[in-house]
């Protein structure tokens, strides 16, 4: 390759945040232990069904069947995941209008992992300094044992999420024996390869490039933003004087003699900077790789508590407070987000609330459409599909009503037990006798499937065509 | 690459050329490719070769390289014996393989299991092997049956008989559709044409249309009949005395709203009804109604899930 074009591209420059306490801190690592606690355990959380698996959270691919705790969701319901999606978008767009990226700082994955990959590089190889010393310096025993600790660790942990991942999608004991004795499905060994090689490279290697470079959510949430939005920001006018940042010096130790010098607040520690994941410089203003992780905050705090001066150099604001406007919440757009996310909520609620225990579509067998009889009546088959979602047996019953004159047969089969989850397929002849038969053009019937035992619900009316020879006979 | 406008390189004056000149002045940009690109290529580069080993690939003469990449199954033949092959990897191989495993499914194993072993009675009272006979009944008749007597079962007026209504011309009990299915049928009917005068012929169309209420009794059909249960036509030996067709011998009910080969019902005038049902009379059947027996083309299994299933595609009586 030659030189001219490599300044097409720019060479990534390696960030090694400082660790940091205060309240963001701790708040981002409770939100962490919270949802580390709930996706790496809750495979392994067993419970009671009759005749279905005892996995809690389970999305049964080849049963067709998802269980989520008290809650069967079949094919058919897949819908519900759309509702689940459009709140989520809702959610979103009505946070992130309010409170800026919230999302990215505190609950994306992305997030979450890459602290967790970076709290492990400080255990192993230690703060700041001694990890950027060790970069610098020659392998060497001490740099080949803790870069292999590290890498070690963290391919370990991409493990275990890529089998945890897999083990959503099977019964997590069953799995983990028979990928340990190679007898797994081949399916299973790839979706824990995958997932542990894109955890592995997304939150070790490429880190808040995926949010700079890859991620879509974080450049269109910007477009969500307004001058009422939270934003983290750092307060110009107090930071920086008429003087500029200026560090601690000689008559420029205290607020009474900065001020009088003329100079901010700031005395240019740079903690802001070195805390920062996505190595940015909050000081230079709002900028897209902003994640809004609060970390800053937490670092100018610490700071300030330390010479006394009163926090919030660096603060959660919104761009009218920091020129001295009054903030509104309260607007059209919130308004608008809160009002369909409360709707798509109560939607969503309403039909898992008041799904059906069963189903029952019928469906004409067109082909023929219609058999003449020997005694000159007319018959239509039709192909009455059931489906038992209860994981518990029912009886169902099923006559014809609309029709005059016509008679049902279905062998007997008119009365119909169905097992837990079951799902049947039977055939059902309607008949019209030959007066009937006469003229009965472009007729229908409607087929009434009700519970008789096992349940109770609403009958399901389906109405179907009944086809006869045009003009009769 | 065609962009006329200088990009940055070039305004800096660190443009590179490929170092040749043409008519004097005449000079190529060296603009190398992306570096990401190039590697991408490479490593596609390095994907084929290690392609060609595994799976098929060059020609070489007459045959071609075939790869190290096998693949195993299983295929049933038509005794139910099950035989392991090896191949080398095509598609041809996988789908047998997947054809092999269709067959070998438990779950369908056992279910036809279950129905081989089960009476028809039992089969058709319950709703788990009704469905899976209609299931796999569906496929059977479409590769077997579907040729002559339609996707469903309807049938050719004239040509093949409508298996969905309920009237058979050799019985509608299960066993009997076995049997059909079994040995076959050769369906006959002499020709009268030469036997019967015209007028004669004009009378039995008459008497035997007034069978099932298509025409009014009057004098000629009074004639007809005398010809139907008489020595001349004599066509009481098949049909039967009280025309309602005798199974075992594949003669039709007369007395009854369908017709399998006359094609009746279409037309619109008594005269037109008279003529199609005479031309019939007149020509007979003689080996134009053939079922072929379907012993040993089909095992006993699918015919006596075939059996099940024309059962109940007919009403199931």
């Amino acid at each position: 390759m030659s030189e001219a074009s490599t300044d097409l591209y720019q060479k990534r420059i390696q960030i090694y945040p400082r660790s940091v306490k205060g309240r963001f801190r701790n708040l981002k690592t409770g939100v962490l232990v919270l949802a580390y606690v709930v996706y790496y355990l809750l495979p392994w959380l067993r419970w009671e069904r009759t005749n279905a698996p005892d996995q809690a959270v389970l999305y049964d691919l080849p049963g067709r069947h998802f269980y989520i705790f008290g809650l069967t969701i079949q094919v058919q319901d897949i819908f519900w995941l759309a509702g689940v999606l459009i709140i989520f978008a809702v959610l979103l767009f009505f946070v992130t209008g309010l409170a800026g990226r919230i999302w990215c700082g505190y609950f994306c994955f992305q997030t979450l992992w890459t602290d967790l990959y970076m709290m492990i590089e400080h255990w192993v190889q230690g703060e700041r300094p001694a990890r950027m010393r060790l970069d610098k310096g020659p392998w060497n025993r001490e740099k080949l044992i803790k870069k292999g600790g590290t890498y070690g660790l963290w391919l370990l942990v991409a493990l275990w999420t890529g089998f945890t991942f897999t083990a959503y999608w099977a019964d997590a004991p069953t799995l983990l024996a028979d990928m340990l004795l190679g007898r797994a499905p081949y399916a299973a060994y790839f979706t824990t390869c995958l997932l542990t090689a894109t955890t592995f490279v997304m939150a070790g290697l490429a880190r808040e490039q995926v949010c700079t470079y890859m991620c879509p959510y974080a450049r269109f949430q910007s477009a969500m933003f307004d001058h009422d939005t939270l934003i983290i920001s750092y307060d110009e006018k107090r930071g920086e004087g008429t003087r500029g940042r200026t560090r601690l010096g000689k008559g420029l130790k205290t607020r009474e003699e900065r001020q009088a010098e003329g100079a901010g607040d700031c005395i240019d520690c740079g903690y802001c900077v070195q805390v920062c994941p996505v190595g940015i410089d909050i000081r230079n203003g709002l900028q897209y790789q902003c994640i809004s992780c609060a970390l800053c905050i937490d670092a100018c705090d610490t700071i300030m508590d330390n010479l006394q001066w009163p926090r919030g150099l660096i603060r959660y604001t919104s761009e009218n407070a920091l020129n001295g406007r009054k903030t509104r919440l309260l607007k059209p757009k919130t308004i608008g987000y809160g009002v369909i996310l409360t709707a798509a909520t109560a939607i969503l609620i309403w039909s898992i609330a008041t799904r059906a225990p069963y189903t029952a579509t019928v469906e004409q067998i067109r082909q023929p459409l219609y058999t003449q009889l020997s005694d000159g009546g007319i018959r239509n088959t039709y192909e009455i599909k059931l489906n038992n979602k209860l994981t518990a047996p029912m009886t169902l019953g099923i006559r014809i009503a609309g029709l005059s004159g016509a008679v049902l047969d279905m062998d007997g089969m008119e009365r119909i037990q169905l097992e837990p989850q079951e799902r049947l397929k039977l055939l059902a002849r309607v008949q019209i006798p030959p007066v009937a038969a006469s003229g009965a053009v472009g007729d229908t019937v409607t087929f009434i499937v009700e519970p008789l035992a096992g349940v109770t619900a609403e009958p399901i009316r389906r109405e179907v065509p009944f086809y006869t020879p045009e003009g009769g006979r | 690459m065609s962009d006329n406008t200088p990009n940055a390189q070039q305004k800096s004056g660190a443009v590179q050329t490929t170092g040749h000149a043409w008519d004097g002045d005449l000079q190529e940009y060296n603009n190398p490719l992306p570096r990401w690109w190039l590697w991408c290529f490479y490593g596609t580069v390095a994907f084929s070769v290690l392609y060609w080993f595994i799976y098929p690939s060059w020609p070489v003469g007459q045959t071609w390289l075939k790869g190290f990449h096998t693949v195993s199954y299983t295929t049933v033949d038509k005794a139910g014996q099950e035989q392991e092959r090896e191949h080398r990897w095509n598609t041809r191989a996988l789908l047998l393989g997947d054809l092999g495993d269709a067959a070998r499914d438990p779950q369908r194993k056992a279910m036809l299991a279950k129905v081989e072993a089960a009476s028809y009675d039992q089969i058709v009272k319950d709703p788990k092997m009704m469905e899976f006979v209609r299931s796999v009944g569906k496929g059977l008749f479409g590769d077997n049956c579907a040729a002559c007597h339609g996707r469903g079962g309807q049938g050719v007026v004239g040509m093949y008989p409508n298996l969905t209504d309920d009237d058979w011309l050799w019985g509608g009990s299960m066993d009997k559709i076995h049997e059909t299915l079994v040995q076959g049928r050769n369906g006959f009917m002499p020709a009268f044409g030469q036997v019967l005068k015209p007028d004669q012929l004009d009378d039995v169309a008459e008497y035997v249309l007034t069978l099932s209420n298509e025409a009014q009794p009057g004098e000629a059909s009074e004639r007809g009949k005398a010809i139907f249960h008489g020595q001349t036509g004599g066509c009481y030996y098949c049909h039967g005395a009280d025309a309602k067709g005798v199974p075992s011998q594949g003669a039709a009910n007369l007395t009854d709203k369908i017709w399998a080969i006359a094609d009746v019902p279409t037309q619109k005038t008594l005269q037109d009804k008279k003529a199609v049902l005479k031309t019939f009379i007149a020509s007979g059947v003689n080996n134009t109604r053939v079922m072929p027996a379907w012993k040993g083309r089909l095992k006993d299994d699918d015919i006596k899930l075939l059996a099940v299933y024309v059962h109940q595609l007919g009403g199931a009586k």
